[in-house]
């Protein structure tokens, strides 16, 4: 197991942070001039670093899928971003922190990194503040804070319900000004599709030019991918539509480690799926549950009346509502942590007890609050969520109860990384939700902000340097070395094989299949038997991809079907090896929910003994079987129970 | 409720930037009044795959009106018959059974057509380089606490950061003008402290960078402000107008 040593700096978890920087190398101003950066994904992470990289003096390139990096996915995050601030005098504090999230992970992430992110949090407010990033304010003119999910203190800042798009706008902004400055040049709809070795180590990466379709090949001494995740495996997720896994699968099958795959998300409050046509799904902010109440009808003879339409959910009395999460968590009550409150919606609905025309939905009530602190104060906290719901059902939340369902959010799997952001291919480095290494089995609200902002702006600044350090003898590649061509070489190949299927099916229609076997089989809740026909079915899917798909148009040029159907390749892919990764770890922990496996009450049942490991893949070959690795996981500050929100 | 209505649609294709492009027509049956704008975009496109034809090509990405990404002139409507809303969250329960639908893309010399209904805005992100930012480094920075803020300043600097940069604004207007996108940033950045210290810089940069790229002249027919899915006020233009002048005086 020589391969998975994660590098944590010596001493106690608070000064390893500072022990690492007080011994790490530098590079001096002008060996930074020599020295290039490839940053692929311009989100929090990506812009964040690349931004910081180029302040620093470092050659940039930064790479994005999209028209402009202020599209990246994390505009869309909603509610806010954690920091262990303590402004609000609640108790609040770095260790506090800390402690929250590995407990809200279930245990399941590296303790120093997790200290870490603690640690370097209050720092981004700070940064964000210098930026102009408009967070709410109190009437005394400082910064105002809300709660989230699994937390007892208030210590998320928010910018209305668009926190995540102002502080993308901030590291994007940041980033403009090192393009103009050019530091960094940016590259906007080319895609990363495969990475290249040059003696075991990342230098540089093969792109794609999605408006002409040619290829590129770009050096890098270093490589960052920050590349989001691969929630959309499951077809239909709150992620955007073009959100994808391809960057760290190509990472993978070029040796990099692929940790913890089967800990995917699943988000308590999106608008429920209205039809075949669906096309994402929309989440409604966590913050929501700081005023609204989650309930169901009581008697199940009412639940089936709204369903029928026969009743309104304003029709249900008081005493005949059931406000499950304050039965049955009374500590955290609607505040409980995702995964805890989806699976809590899901035992509803299976009961019977679910409202909307499917019965796949429960009630998220704001009635009480509107009374308690007036319709203005509920507008001016989340006016923007209302009226997204009112456009999307037609219903207005003001008079009737919002309905939610959970839905696939956010993967916590992602590329194995070490304490300094670095996967086992020396020289890529691996950041934000694309990495695995922070959140765990399950992660906090208003965390993936503050993740991406960590280690954008504080961590790789710090360990990427370290390792270019070793690299300013290493001259600029040109591109034309073999390495660089021979690459290239196959992912054209990869693109016409697509191409020539030439069969009957549209990608989407394939993409869909797919989803619809995740969630069935590797969704909320997940068994053995189910897994291992979730496997069966998955490669016949992909045997049914590359025999039967079909992508017109030309090769020049846009295609955005073969765009789409590259990514579905490795999608499916990715949801074979969450499927494998699933029926290994048999144990609930988290997002990930093992039937077999729970208390008499429903709960999660970790096997501390068996599974306190990252789950860490190996690519084999294609068909091939992957190997597992086991980073074992050992907490020294955090003490290791069984989660309790009651 | 819902219900399934049968559209006729008119979609302009162009294969790239140099060819010449036509409307093309086509016919959607039961589309369900509850699925989105973009999701009757999706089943056309199933559509022309299953017909062995190319599907039209469009961008969109959150679904969820946030992310700036989709665009679509709809009906003479920059985002389409709803107010308040990006193409994505535009709903079909606004149209009718029987109804002939025109999507063009955003028309606008700042704006050249990439491919059917996708544009090039690389332009915005060349003016917000023009020095839509404070000029502060990673690290070294005061506490977050450090300078309040009033709060009225800061919700008003919310209101104008929330622009997406979608470009619905320049559509709309009949010279082309970028100025309520330029506008918002100079004016959320020229309200916040942190941003005042550049603010003249800043308005006089961006505009400047407006201008070279092709964007026209501001006449205040207040097209944008009505356009706008963000609701963006053309208040923030004065605000401009100010910083801009300031700029100027101290030349």
């Amino acid at each position: 197991m020589a391969k998975i040593d994660a590098r944590i700096p010596e001493g106690p978890v608070a000064q390893k942070w500072t022990n690492y920087k007080k011994n790490q190398k530098l590079v001096n101003p002008a060996n930074k001039r020599k020295l290039d950066i490839i940053v692929v994904g311009t989100g929090l992470a990506g812009a964040a670093a690349a931004a910081s990289f180029g302040e620093m003096g470092f050659n940039v390139k930064i790479f994005t899928i999209q028209d402009s990096p202020r599209r990246a996915h994390s505009i869309a995050a909603q509610g806010g971003i954690n920091a262990a601030k303590n402004y609000p005098n609640d108790g609040d504090s770095v260790n506090r922190l800390f402690s929250d999230t590995v407990k809200g992970g279930d245990y399941r992430a590296r303790e120093a990194n997790v200290y870490r992110l603690a640690e370097v949090s209050t720092s981004i407010i700070d940064q964000c503040v210098a930026q102009g990033v408009p967070f709410a304010r109190e009437y005394g003119g400082l910064l105002d804070n809300r709660s989230f999910g699994g937390a007892q203190v208030s210590r998320t800042f928010y910018a209305r319900g668009q926190t995540g798009q102002q502080l993308l706008l901030g590291a994007y902004q940041a980033l403009m000004r090192q393009v103009n400055l050019k530091t960094v040049k940016l590259y906007t709809r080319n895609e990363l599709v495969d990475i290249v070795l040059v003696d075991g180590k990342a230098r540089g990466i093969i792109s794609r030019d999605l408006v002409t379709g040619e290829t590129q090949r770009h050096f890098g001494h270093a490589v960052v991918m920050a590349t989001g995740g691969y929630g959309n495996t499951f077809f239909l997720s709150t992620n955007a539509m073009g959100s994808n896994g391809s960057a760290a699968w190509q990472a993978y099958k070029k040796g990099a480690m692929f940790a913890n795959p089967c800990f995917a998300q699943i988000h308590p409050t999106c608008i429920p799926v209205h039809g075949e046509f669906q096309s994402k799904l929309t989440l409604m902010s966590e913050s929501l549950r700081n005023d609204g109440r989650i309930w169901v009808p009581a008697k199940k003879e009412d639940a089936e009346a709204i369903r029928a339409g026969k009743l309104k959910p304003t029709d249900i009395a008081e005493e005949n509502r059931d406000y499950f999460l304050e039965r049955r968590y009374p500590a955290f009550g609607n505040l409980v942590p995702r995964d805890v409150a989806s699976r809590a919606a899901k035992e509803r609905c299976d009961a019977g007890f679910g409202v909307g025309t499917t019965g796949l939905a429960v009630y998220l009530d704001f009635k009480e609050s509107i009374e308690r602190l007036g319709k203005d104060v509920i507008e001016a906290r989340y006016g923007n969520l209302f009226q997204m719901y009112e456009k999307i059902v037609d219903d207005n939340p003001y008079d009737t109860p919002m309905m939610i369902y959970p839905a696939i959010h956010y993967t916590m799997g992602g590329v194995w990384v070490d304490y300094e952001l670095q996967t086992t291919i020396p020289g890529l480095f691996c950041a934000g939700e694309a990495n695995f290494s922070d959140h765990g089995a399950n992660r906090l609200g208003a965390s993936a902000l503050m993740q991406g902002l960590a280690d954008g702006y504080f961590v790789l600044p710090y360990t990427v340097q370290n390792y270019l350090a070793d690299d300013i003898k290493t001259p600029r590649m040109t591109g034309d070395e073999k390495e660089f061509v021979e690459t290239e070489k196959a992912v054209k190949d990869r693109f016409e094989k697509i191409r020539n299927v030439n069969g009957n099916r549209s990608v989407d229609s394939i993409h869909k299949e797919l989803g619809l076997v995740m969630w069935d089989f590797v969704g909320m809740a997940r068994n053995k038997e189910g897994l291992q026909q979730a496997i069966e079915k998955i490669r016949a899917i992909k045997k049914e991809f590359w025999s039967n798909v079909r992508i017109p148009g030309d090769k020049e040029g846009m295609n955005i079907e073969l765009e789409k159907a590259n990514r579905l390749a490795d999608f499916i892919e990715i949801g074979e090896l969450m499927a494998i990764d699933a029926l290994n770890r048999e144990e609930s922990c988290g997002g990930h929910f093992r039937e077999e496996f729970q208390t008499e009450d429903g709960e999660a049942m970790r096997q501390d003994d068996k599974f306190a490991y990252v789950s860490c893949w190996e690519y084999k070959g294609d068909g091939q079987e992957p190997e597992l690795h086991k980073e074992e996981l050992k907490f020294e500050d955090v003490k290791l129970i069984q989660r309790n929100y009651k | 409720m819902e219900k399934n209505i049968n559209i006729t649609l008119k979609v302009w294709r162009q294969k790239n930037a140099r060819e010449k492009g036509r409307f093309e027509t086509y016919q959607v049956k039961d589309v369900s009044t509850g699925s989105s704008f973009l999701e009757m975009m999706d089943i056309l496109n199933e559509q022309l795959i299953n017909e062995g034809n190319e599907p039209v090509a469009f961008d969109h990405d959150c679904r969820e009106g946030i992310c700036g990404m989709c665009s679509l002139y709809i009906n003479g409507r920059p985002h389409g018959p709803d107010d308040g809303v990006t193409t994505c969250q535009l709903h079909m329960r606004k149209f009718k059974d029987g109804d002939t639908i025109w999507i063009e893309p955003w028309r606008s010399a700042g704006f050249p057509v990439i491919k059917d209904l996708i544009v090039d805005r690389t332009a915005f992100d060349k003016i917000i380089a023009s020095g839509g930012y404070v000029s502060v480094n990673t690290g070294g920075v005061p506490d977050a606490n450090a300078i309040p803020i009033p709060k009225p300043d800061a919700d008003e600097a919310m209101d104008a950061a929330s622009c997406i940069g979608c470009g619905a604004c320049v559509a709309a207007c009949k010279n082309g003008s970028a100025m309520l996108f330029v506008s918002a940033k100079v004016s959320q950045l020229a309200l916040l402290p942190q941003g005042k210290v550049e603010a003249a810089r800043r308005a006089k940069n961006m505009v400047a960078k407006m201008d070279e790229l092709g964007f026209g002249n501001c006449t205040n027919t207040g097209a944008c402000e009505v356009e706008c899915p963000k609701g963006i006020s053309v208040a923030h233009i004065a605000r401009l107008n100010r910083e801009f002048l300031k700029a100027k005086v101290q030349d």
